[in-house]
């Protein structure tokens, strides 16, 4: 096991993983951020597309282990940001989407284009898309709505805050090896107790961010291991 | 699907991963962005017992220019050379072919190394790279050494490192301001691996013309001077033609398919780019 410490849509936390755990399973099994959608896994379907350091990456062909101190914003993470609303608001309007599994990735690819090329017409949108697969709406309709949405933003309906880059290597690497007092605060959540039997109940989810739903699950604990709830 | 177990390390510099890899005796992979690795990890094609992230070593992210040439770490990404963060002056080919790779989230962590280490006959960088002449720099933590490109690639997924050996760094030679380069590669989709790809430069000052065949069966197929296939000083505004029994005599034997058609049509189609 290798220890892991991330700050994940804002809230740092400290995890304990197997160095095949990719990042979107840390993020869907560990933390509760189920948005985050796993299809592929070989890098080419574009479904876990989120933003390590704030610019899209595969976090199925990620491992966490590999993002020591890294930002992770997940689909959770994006809620408030205005280029998301946006993008939300015309991806219902443009039937951007059906069944909605594809939808994740697309709406961070899409947010990229925005923010990253404000002059982008259909032709440079169905390029850049191409890296996110979609079985059911046939694109017209996210395109549409990418369309949209930088027409708003050049109309100066939000504001996009710039993402710019200046570290060189794959984003979220290289951050391993910063001062100690930059350690992490665990993010664990308080459990019941560690007497066999006790009653114990866990928020899904993180810790300080407004879910879009809230399961709260109540259960008894057969062992006293902390550990295996988390 | 999940890859298999392994172990993780992390080095710090180029020593530390020598040693390593010295000690795994062959049963290590070195990690960097993990886009060519993560999926065959994941399709269980490679199944190494510990993994050596190299992204912490300051060298690895190192651009170095001088008069004749530009060196770009092993660990610089694709995205690093298609915005310019990596300064390409005078091989503008370097961020065109960058922008077709892959896909944007997948350019983000994807490296000019990984790439090439991963030698998979249809990626993008080796047969561009070998037709602006690149040499690698090989270092097993003690000493450096230099070969080119095209004797670096062995076959298909296989290069030239020794068992304690790692690719630091591309040493692209700057080509005259006159030459023109330019890379084709035929594919169905964007961003796709490449079906065939071709790429030429034209580089009349240094009297360097080399072509190059890529997505092969296995290396690219280099043609050192390529004006047996082009025609004597090929010259701008010329249309570009292919001199079909030199073509021919290069691709027979190749076992490509359709007879290396579609190969002589992408190198073809980027000879026509370099001479517009």
């Amino acid at each position: 096991m290798q220890s892991v410490q991330l700050t994940v849509n804002g809230v740092s936390t400290l995890e304990s993983v197997e160095p095949r755990l990719n990042l979107a399973d840390l993020l869907r099994e560990r933390l509760g951020l189920t948005g985050t959608h796993l299809r592929c896994e070989q890098g080419a379907c574009g479904a876990c597309t989120l933003l390590i350091d704030g610019q899209p990456a595969r976090s199925c062909i990620t491992y966490a282990v590999l993002c020591e101190g890294a930002q992770i914003t997940t689909i959770e993470g994006l809620e408030d940001d205005p280029v998301m609303v946006a993008l939300r608001r015309a991806f219902t309007a443009e039937h951007g989407l059906q069944c909605g599994f594809c939808t994740p990735g697309m709406l961070i690819t899409a947010r990229d284009i925005v923010t990253r090329l404000p002059d982008a017409d259909e032709r440079r949108i169905r390029l850049e898309l191409s890296g996110n697969l979609c079985r059911c709406t046939g694109y017209v309709g996210i395109v549409r709505a990418v369309r949209r949405v930088l027409e708003e933003h050049r109309a100066g309906h939000f504001v996009v805050a710039p993402s710019e880059r200046r570290k060189l290597g794959p984003v979220g690497s290289g951050h391993a090896g910063l001062a100690a007092g930059d350690m992490p605060v665990s993010m664990a959540v308080p459990m019941g107790g560690d007497t066999p039997g006790t009653y114990g109940e866990v928020k899904l989810g993180l810790a300080g961010k407004k879910p879009n739903i809230e399961i709260r699950q109540s259960f008894v604990i057969a062992r006293p291991q902390t550990r295996e709830l988390r | 699907m999940k890859p298999a177990r392994f172990e993780f390390v992390r080095a710090r510099s180029l020593g530390e991963v020598a040693t390593i890899l010295r000690q795994a005796s062959g049963s290590a992979k070195v990690i960097a962005g993990g886009q060519s690795l993560g999926p065959m990890l994941n399709l269980r094609l490679v199944r190494p017992s510990i993994l050596v992230d190299i992204t912490p070593i300051p060298e690895l992210t190192r651009i170095e220019e001088d008069a004749d040439g530009l060196v770009i770490g092993a660990c610089i990404t694709t995205s690093d050379i298609e915005d310019g963060r990596v300064r390409v002056d005078g091989l503008p080919i370097l961020a065109t072919v960058a922008a077709g790779i892959a896909y944007r989230a997948v350019r983000n962590r994807g490296t000019i190394g990984g790439s090439i280490c991963h030698a998979d006959p249809a990626g993008d960088w080796s047969p561009v790279l070998c037709a602006l002449g690149a040499e690698c720099i090989v270092t097993d933590g003690r000493q450096a050494r230099r070969l080119p490109l095209e004797q670096f690639v062995a076959s298909a997924f296989e290069v030239r490192l020794e068992a304690a050996e790692l690719l630091q760094a591309i040493r692209i030679p700057r080509p005259s301001r006159s030459a023109r380069c330019a890379y084709y590669k035929v594919c169905r989709k964007a961003g796709e691996f490449a079906l065939a790809s071709g790429a030429v430069l034209l580089d009349r000052e240094r009297e360097r013309f080399r072509a190059v065949i890529g997505a092969t069966q296995g290396r690219p197929i280099v043609i050192d001077d390529a004006r047996r296939l082009l025609g004597a000083v090929p010259q701008p505004g010329t249309p570009a033609r292919l001199h079909e029994g030199a073509t021919n005599e290069l691709l027979q034997g190749a076992g490509l398919p359709l007879n290396g058609r579609l190969h002589a049509t992408a190198l073809a189609r980027a000879a026509a780019q370099a001479m517009a």
